[in-house]
């Protein structure tokens, strides 16, 4: 798809690198890359997700070098030191911390903004795949980099969640007790998370190498989904997307800037103020917003192997999704049932997370009691995490079997007649005008 | 139908969001000049609440995270801009050298006591948690640095909790010796209750008695020190001891949301003119 190199080296020296490490033809002709003219603002998230990463790389990096990875030192070397004696602690500190959370708002708009438009489809799945191991990594390094203050929610979560590997049969105990370095979540433990945390965002990094390169071979799918046909559907990354990726960016920032300075305690738990203490118990033990959901599926399920397996499928099945989706049509806006699926699949993830928030026998319907029903009463969080749950599962088995009596919308024959106006308006710009780039 | 039960949940759910059942009275709704983006501390009264703090809560209650010179930093409470050094500000060497600070005689080795310097920390009232806890009848009195962090309603919850102790007993409940009533502790009141069973009153019990009264402190600035007035000036001081660089925080974010709106106002005209010609 990128064609042949734009590049022509110009001097001596640049025809003598160019033979040697074609490095600035890769750039040159990287920064060329022909893009669909007809991308949206939602295409912006890759360019903000790459700012991410580079932020928290770079605050973390800066952080490491006031931290200290013990038992004894590592609270007040967060709370003490970095927040009240480092020059600008607060603010690196308050934006690695606070970044997580916008570097998953980021992602989840990302992976939302796939499915929807079917992204996953021939010939991206590669492209999808390394999407999801991207995800997984994060999630595993936020889990990991949360543990580090060492406050009472980061011990009790690191406990919480290195005990469900416990429940994998045969080796379960043994990576359980390798990963804590002993027999219970302590000093090495933490020791360990901090090696791990600096180590993962770099293999991030790698594998957010790969998924661009994977997306520079077929070249990015746009709202239409119909793919490119020539030159005259296309523009050249820069400075066409750089610019429009550089505004949107930018008002991420204003958001990410708001939180850090004016609301910096937005996703603090008051529990983590408090030194870790293996003897006392939190009240409530929840994980960081981004994991919610997942927590929540985990408690659904009254069996921990069965919670453990149910949450592995519900990550699992997102890395399915290039097959189990057997729809011709790739974008929603031609898909007006799927579409349907899509908003009640979006809403089950909220009402999942909103679930993993809370005590999982609360009551929805406060003071009334009905019946109990596989562990939990039905007027339960329990129960509205289990349906909830279907409603998540679910769309994947719908996006398997819909499409047999499914009636999509006509495709436009190339992506120039919705976004050009040539020849007559097909119905999907009618669908969806409010998409168009 | 999965679908149409989850829809229900789902339209549920969002409208009875608190569903949780709490069992203490929310904090009360307490005004703080910190308030919002722009808020800052009120230095009168941060220098009112140390007071509190050091002739109060100091005496069973620890500020480890805290040294003397923040107390000069800028927007502490003794902040001189005549001192940006706080080391040398003389408020702060006084309050210090107030202190006596356990120290190692660098001659003998044998353990001393020293008059504190700004450099020092706040020092513990008790030599280890286990002595803080023997003289609390089993509870440690939690550590002052982040507790408006540690606690939902933060500062707020401070004062609730200050004024609400063993504040209108209601008649029936018999709570144990050594513990007081509070309505805004968390806790489960039925044990102590000896009235209608399905009235027990909300709140808990707290090890901590009544730490303020009228009149406890004389403020230097002829404050009348009334109990809320203690109460509400120890919380300002405890939330700034929790979060010392709000100042600097919300005065750079002013800064950074200027440059940040006006960088995006230019983009997004750069993005026009890059596009201008471009249909899409």
């Amino acid at each position: 798809m990128s064609g042949p190199s734009i590049y022509e080296p110009k001097t001596g020296i640049e025809r003598w690198l160019d033979s040697r490490l074609p490095i600035i033809r890769f750039g040159v002709d990287f920064m060329d890359f022909p893009t669909p003219r007809n991308l949206n603002y939602w295409w912006t998230f890759g360019a903000i997700l790459a700012f991410c990463l580079v932020a928290q790389i770079a605050t973390g990096i800066v952080l490491a070098m006031h931290y200290d990875p013990s038992g004894a030192g590592a609270f007040n070397s967060v709370e003490q030191h970095i927040m009240r004696d480092v020059n600008y602690g607060w603010l690196i500190r308050g934006l690695h911390a606070n970044g997580a959370s916008m570097f998953f708002l980021a992602v989840y708009l990302h992976i939302l903004r796939g499915v929807y438009y079917g992204s996953y489809k021939a010939p991206r799945e590669v492209l999808w795949l390394l999407g999801c191991v991207i995800y997984v990594l994060m999630m595993a390094t936020a889990f990991m980099g949360y543990v580090l203050p060492w406050g009472q929610m980061s011990f009790w979560g690191a406990k919480v969640i290195t005990n469900l590997l416990g429940a994998i049969p045969i080796v379960g105990p043994t990576i359980t007790t390798l990963l804590w370095g002993g027999f219970a979540v302590d000093s090495p433990t933490l020791n360990r998370f901090f090696s791990l945390h600096y180590l993962l965002p770099f293999v991030i990094a790698a594998v957010v190498a790969l998924h661009v390169w994977a997306l520079h071979v077929p070249g990015n799918s746009n709202p239409t989904g119909v793919e490119v046909k020539g030159k005259t559907d296309t523009l050249p990354f820069h400075p066409y997307y750089t610019v429009k990726d550089g505004f949107a960016v930018s008002l991420f920032l204003i958001l990410f800037a708001w939180v850090v300075f004016f609301d910096p305690d937005a996703f603090w738990k008051v529990d983590n103020a408090v030194a870790a203490n293996p003897l006392v118990t939190p009240a409530h033990i929840v994980p960081e917003w981004y994991l919610l959901p997942f927590y929540a599926i985990l408690r659904a399920i009254p069996d921990k192997l069965g919670g453990v397996l149910a949450l592995g499928g519900a990550i699992g099945v997102v890395f399915a999704l290039p097959w189990l989706d057997r729809s011709r049509v790739r974008s929603m806006r031609y898909r007006p049932t799927a579409r349907i699926f899509f908003i009640i699949w979006v809403l089950s993830a909220l009402v999942l997370g909103w679930c993993g928030s809370q005590e999982p026998d609360a009551q929805l319907f406060p003071g009334v009691t009905t019946f109990t029903l596989i562990d939990y009463d039905v007027n339960s969080v329990t129960w509205i995490s289990r349906i909830a749950a279907l409603g998540y599962f679910g769309f994947f088995a719908v996006l398997y079997f819909l499409p047999m009596w499914e009636k999509t919308l006509p495709v436009p024959s190339s992506l120039f007649t919705p976004v050009l106006g040539h020849g007559a308006a097909p119905a999907g710009a009618v669908a969806a005008p409010e998409k168009k780039g | 139908m999965a679908l149409r039960h989850f829809l229900a949940a789902a339209a549920v759910c969002a409208a009875a969001a608190p569903a949780a059942a709490t069992t203490q009275v929310n904090p009360q709704d307490v005004h703080w000049s910190f308030e919002g983006p722009l808020g800052m501390y009120d230095q009168a009264q941060l220098q009112r609440g140390y007071k509190v703090y050091r002739e109060v809560c100091s005496s069973c209650h620890s500020m480890n995270m805290v040294a003397f010179r923040n107390l000069g930093d800028k927007g502490g409470p003794f902040w001189n801009p005549k001192y940006p050094n706080p080391n040398e500000n003389p408020v702060v060497k006084a309050i210090a050298a107030d202190y006596q600070i356990p120290d190692i005689d660098s001659d003998t080795g044998e353990t001393i006591k020293r008059p504190g310097t700004s450099a020092d920390y706040f020092p513990n009232p008790y030599a280890n948690p286990v002595a803080g806890k023997a003289a609390n009848g089993g509870a440690l009195p939690p550590d002052m640095s982040l507790l408006a962090k540690a606690r939902e309603g933060g500062p707020a919850y401070i004062y609730s909790i200050v004024v609400g102790d063993d504040a209108n007993i209601p008649a029936g409940l018999v709570v144990p010796p050594g513990k007081h009533y509070d309505p805004y502790i968390a806790g489960d009141l039925t044990s102590y209750w000896h009235g209608d069973p399905n009235k027990v009153p909300r709140g808990g019990v707290i090890a901590m008695p009544p730490p303020l009264a009228p009149g406890k402190v004389t403020f230097d600035d002829g404050t009348k020190p009334s109990l809320q007035q203690e109460a509400w000036d120890v919380a300002a001081f405890l939330e700034w001891a929790a979060d010392p660089k709000m100042e600097e925080r919300k005065q750079t974010g002013v800064a950074a949301m200027i440059f940040l709106v006006l960088f995006s106002g230019l983009l997004w005209m750069s993005y026009r003119g890059v596009w201008r010609n471009i249909e899409h």
